[in-house]
C-alpha cells in the first residue's frame, strides 16, 4: 500500500524534476508573479544577455509604488514614476502580460493572482515577495523569494528548494460571531512566535478552518510568513471550486471539471505524519490586536499589555521594554486604553471585498474620530465595493477612499503614518517604521479596524456589532 | 560569488530579537540599485537619527565595531520580508558572516544567493558570544564553515548551516550554471506535465481578456 501522504508531500512530488543527492530539488514553476521591485532580476537577466524562459507563465502587475490617493494619471515624485515605468518597459521588453497602473484588472499581487483565476489548487507559485504564502489558501505551493531567485526563474522557469518540513495548525471548533481569519492568524503567531514555523511548510486545517470563506483563507496564509513559514496552505474544497469558476483565467467546461477531479484528491492523506502539529480551539478566540513590534506581540482585545518588570526573564524584559517605548506604550496598560491616530483598511492581507463589507457593517451610520484611509485590494474590489454603497459608507463616516496598491502597508508608494502617530491597521507588519520612520503600527482585522476608528482607541468590535442586531 | 571558507574579523553584536529586513533596509531605499552604494543605508533607522546624526548607542556605531565583518544577533535575523537589498546592504557595508538563533527563511537563501553565511548557534551560545564581545569589543572571532566552529576567545562554538547552502558558500556555485546542466530533464518534465495537467497553463492571454 501506497504510504499516506500530506498535502505538502502531494504538491512538492508533483513538482520536483531533480532531486540531488544533496537533497536539493529542482522545482517546476506554474506561475510566477512580478511588480515594479523586480527590477533587481531583470538587471541580472540584462547583465547575461538572458531571455525570459516562460512569458506565458509570469504574471506582472503594478502595486508596490503606484499612487492610492489623488491623481494617478501624472505621478507628481519622478523616481516612483520611474518604479511603474521600469516594470511597464520589462515586461513589454519581455513579453509578459502585465495588469498595469491603467489596466481594469489592477490590483496588489496577492489580491490579483486568486481573483483572475491565474492561481489555481496544485500550483507552483513564487513572487519576489513575502507574502506570496497567500496563495496557499487555494491549495496551491506557493512563496517568496529574493532578486536572484527571481532571476533564475525568469530565466530557467524552476527553483532550487529543499523541502522543508511538514507542520499542521488545526484550529477546530466554532468561531464566535465577528472573529475571522485575521484574528485567527494572530492567534496563532502570539502561540508559536514570528519563528515558531521557520523551515516549514505549514497546512491549516479543522473546522474553524474549513468553515473560513476563501477570503479569510487568504488573509490567514497570507500571515503564516509572520510565523516564519516557508508557504501556508488549506486543502481545496467545494469553496474553493465554487471561488474559482468563472474567473477569467481558470479552466473552463470540461478542463475545470477534469481540473476539479485532481483537484480534490489534494488533501492529506488519513495517517499521514507532519514534523510538526499545533492545535488551537477555537472556540476561545478573541478579537486580537498587536501591541509591539512583531506580529507575535498579540494580545486578545480585552487583555493588557505586559509589564516588563513583572518579567523574570532578563532578554525578555529587554525586549519587552524596548517594544512598548518604541510604541509609546506604559507598561500594564489595558489595550482599550490606547488612543489611536488615524486608521488604515487596505494591503494583501485585508482589503477585499468581504474586508471591506466587514468594516462598512461597523462603520455604517457612525463617525470616525479619527483620519483614515482605505484602499481597497484591486480596482474590480473598488468598483464591487461602489457598486454596494460601500464607499459611501466609508466617505459619511470621515475616511478617504482611495486607488488600489500596497500603499500605506510598506508606504513605498508616499503612503505614510507620520512619525509618533499611532495606526490601527489591517495590514501584516507591525514592525519598527514599516508604515514610515518612527510609525506606530497596531494589527487587526478589518472589523476591529473599524471599532477603533469609531471609538477613537483600541475597541472591542464585538459590542458595536451587537447593538446592530439589537 | 566570492567563496567562503573561513573568517577572522570583529564581531558586532546586536541584541534585538526579529531584528527584519525592514530594519535592515527601510522600505524608502528599494527604488535605489544596488550600484546606488545600499551599503550606506544599512540599518539606517537604528543607526542615524531623523536629521541623519549617528546614534552613537547603536553597536555598529561604536568605534570598536565599525569596521566588523561579523554580526552577532538574536532569534528570527532577517524576518519579514523578502527584500534581498537586506543581503546587498549587510555585504556591501562589509558584513560576510552573521551569527544567530534562527534566521527568516528568505533571508537566508537571499545570503547564500550572494556569499553571506547564516551560521545557527543556541540562545545560550548566541549570548554568550554577545557578552564576551561587550567585555572585549576588539576581540576577533574566527568562523570557519569547513569545521563549522566559532572560536570566540578561549572557547569554540559549534554552529549548523544546511549542508546545500554550506557546499554552496564554499564552492561559490552559481545556480544558473547547474540549473542549465540539466535543460533535458526539465523539457522532459514540462511535456510530460503538459498531459498530466493541461489545466495548469493559462489559456486566456491579455487580448482575449
Amino acid at each position: 500500500m501506497k504510504e499516506p501522504q500530506t498535502l505538502v508531500d502531494k504538491l512538492w512530488s508533483a513538482h520536483e524534476i531533480v532531486r540531488r543527492d544533496d537533497g536539493e530539488s529542482l522545482l517546476w514553476v506554474d506561475r510566477h508573479y512580478v511588480h515594479e521591485g523586480s527590477f533587481h532580476a531583470f538587471g541580472k537577466l540584462a547583465e547575461r544577455g538572458a531571455r525570459v524562459a516562460e512569458p506565458g507563465l509570469t504574471f506582472a502587475v503594478a502595486d508596490h509604488y503606484v499612487p492610492t490617493r489623488g491623481s494617478r494619471e501624472d505621478i507628481a515624485n519622478p523616481e516612483i514614476a520611474r518604479m511603474v515605468r521600469q516594470v511597464e518597459e520589462n515586461t513589454a521588453r519581455n513579453g509578459i502580460s502585465l495588469f498595469g497602473l491603467r489596466d481594469p484588472r489592477q490590483g496588489i499581487v496577492h489580491v490579483v493572482g486568486p481573483e483572475q483565476g491565474l492561481t489555481l489548487p496544485g500550483l507552483l507559485i513564487v513572487c519576489g515577495d513575502s507574502h506570496t504564502s497567500t496563495h496557499g489558501a487555494l491549495g496551491a505551493y506557493a512563496f517568496g523569494i529574493g532578486a536572484s531567485e527571481v532571476a533564475h526563474v525568469l530565466m530557467t522557469q524552476t527553483i532550487w528548494q529543499k523541502k522543508p518540513k511538514r507542520m499542521r495548525v488545526t484550529v477546530d471548533g466554532r468561531t464566535a460571531p465577528g472573529i475571522g481569519g485575521k484574528d485567527i492568524v494572530l492567534a496563532v503567531i502570539a502561540e508559536i512566535g514570528a519563528d515558531g514555523a521557520t523551515g516549514c511548510a505549514v497546512e491549516f486545517a479543522g473546522s474553524a478552518i474549513r468553515a473560513l470563506s476563501i477570503e479569510g483563507r487568504l488573509t490567514l496564509c497570507n500571515m503564516s510568513i509572520e510565523a516564519g513559514a516557508r508557504c501556508g496552505m488549506v486543502a481545496p474544497d467545494e469553496a474553493t471550486f465554487a471561488y474559482l469558476s468563472g474567473r477569467p483565467y481558470a479552466p473552463t467546461g470540461a478542463d475545470f471539471d477534469r481540473a476539479v477531479a485532481q483537484w480534490s484528491a489534494l488533501a492529506t492523506d488519513d495517517g499521514a505524519s507532519f514534523d510538526r502539529e499545533v492545535a488551537l480551539d477555537g472556540t476561545t478566540i478573541a478579537p486580537v490586536v498587536t501591541w509591539g513590534t512583531s506580529p507575535e506581540d498579540a494580545l486578545p482585545i480585552d487583555a493588557s499589555v505586559p509589564d516588563p518588570a513583572r518579567e523574570p526573564d532578563e532578554m525578555r524584559a529587554k525586549y519587552l521594554r524596548e517594544a512598548l517605548d518604541y510604541m509609546g506604550i506604559a507598561p500594564g496598560k489595558r489595550l482599550t486604553d490606547i488612543a489611536v491616530d488615524r486608521v488604515f483598511i487596505g494591503s494583501c492581507t485585508n482589503a477585499r471585498i468581504e474586508d471591506l463589507r466587514a468594516a462598512a457593517a461597523v462603520l455604517a451610520g457612525r463617525t470616525s474620530k479619527v483620519p483614515g484611509l482605505v484602499s481597497p485590494g484591486s480596482t474590480p474590489v473598488k468598483r464591487q465595493a461602489e457598486q454596494e454603497g460601500l464607499d459611501r459608507i466609508f466617505r459619511d463616516a470621515g475616511l478617504e477612499w482611495g486607488e488600489s496598491g500596497c500603499s500605506m502597508c510598506v508606504g513605498i508608494n508616499g503612503d505614510l503614518v507620520a512619525s509618533g502617530e499611532r495606526c490601527a491597521s489591517t495590514t501584516n507588519r507591525n514592525f519598527r517604521g514599516r508604515q514610515g520612520p518612527g510609525a506606530r503600527t497596531h494589527l487587526m482585522s478589518p472589523a476591529m479596524v473599524a471599532a477603533a476608528a469609531v471609538s477613537g482607541h483600541l475597541a472591542d468590535v464585538r459590542p458595536l456589532l451587537a447593538e446592530r442586531t439589537t | 560569488m566570492d567563496k567562503f571558507t573561513t573568517l577572522t574579523a570583529l564581531a558586532c553584536p546586536i541584541n534585538q530579537a526579529n531584528l527584519n529586513t525592514d530594519q535592515i533596509v527601510p522600505a524608502r531605499y528599494l527604488k535605489w540599485t544596488r550600484a546606488m552604494g545600499i551599503g550606506k543605508v544599512l540599518f539606517q533607522d537604528l543607526r542615524f537619527d531623523a536629521a541623519g546624526n549617528e546614534k552613537p548607542d547603536f553597536p555598529l556605531n561604536r568605534p570598536a565595531w565599525r569596521n566588523a565583518k561579523i554580526v552577532v544577533g538574536a532569534r528570527n535575523f532577517g524576518c519579514g520580508s523578502s527584500r534581498e537589498a537586506a543581503v546587498y546592504a549587510l555585504y556591501d557595508h562589509g558584513i560576510r558572516c552573521v551569527i544567530a538563533p534562527s534566521f527568516g527563511d528568505i533571508f537566508s537563501g537571499n545570503a547564500v544567493q550572494n556569499g553571506l553565511l547564516t551560521a545557527i548557534v543556541t540562545d545560550d551560545e548566541a549570548a554568550k558570544i554577545m557578552a564576551t564581545l561587550a567585555r572585549t569589543p576588539d576581540l576577533p572571532l574566527t568562523v570557519d564553515l569547513e569545521q563549522q566552529t566559532i572560536v570566540c576567545g578561549n572557547k569554540s562554538y559549534p554552529f549548523a548551516i544546511d549542508p546545500v547552502r554550506r557546499m554552496r558558500l564554499i564552492n561559490g556555485w552559481d545556480d544558473i550554471a547547474l540549473t542549465e546542466s540539466f535543460r533535458d530533464r526539465v523539457a522532459a518534465f514540462r511535456a510530460d506535465d503538459a498531459a498530466r495537467r493541461p489545466w495548469a497553463v493559462p489559456k486566456v492571454s491579455m487580448t482575449d481578456a
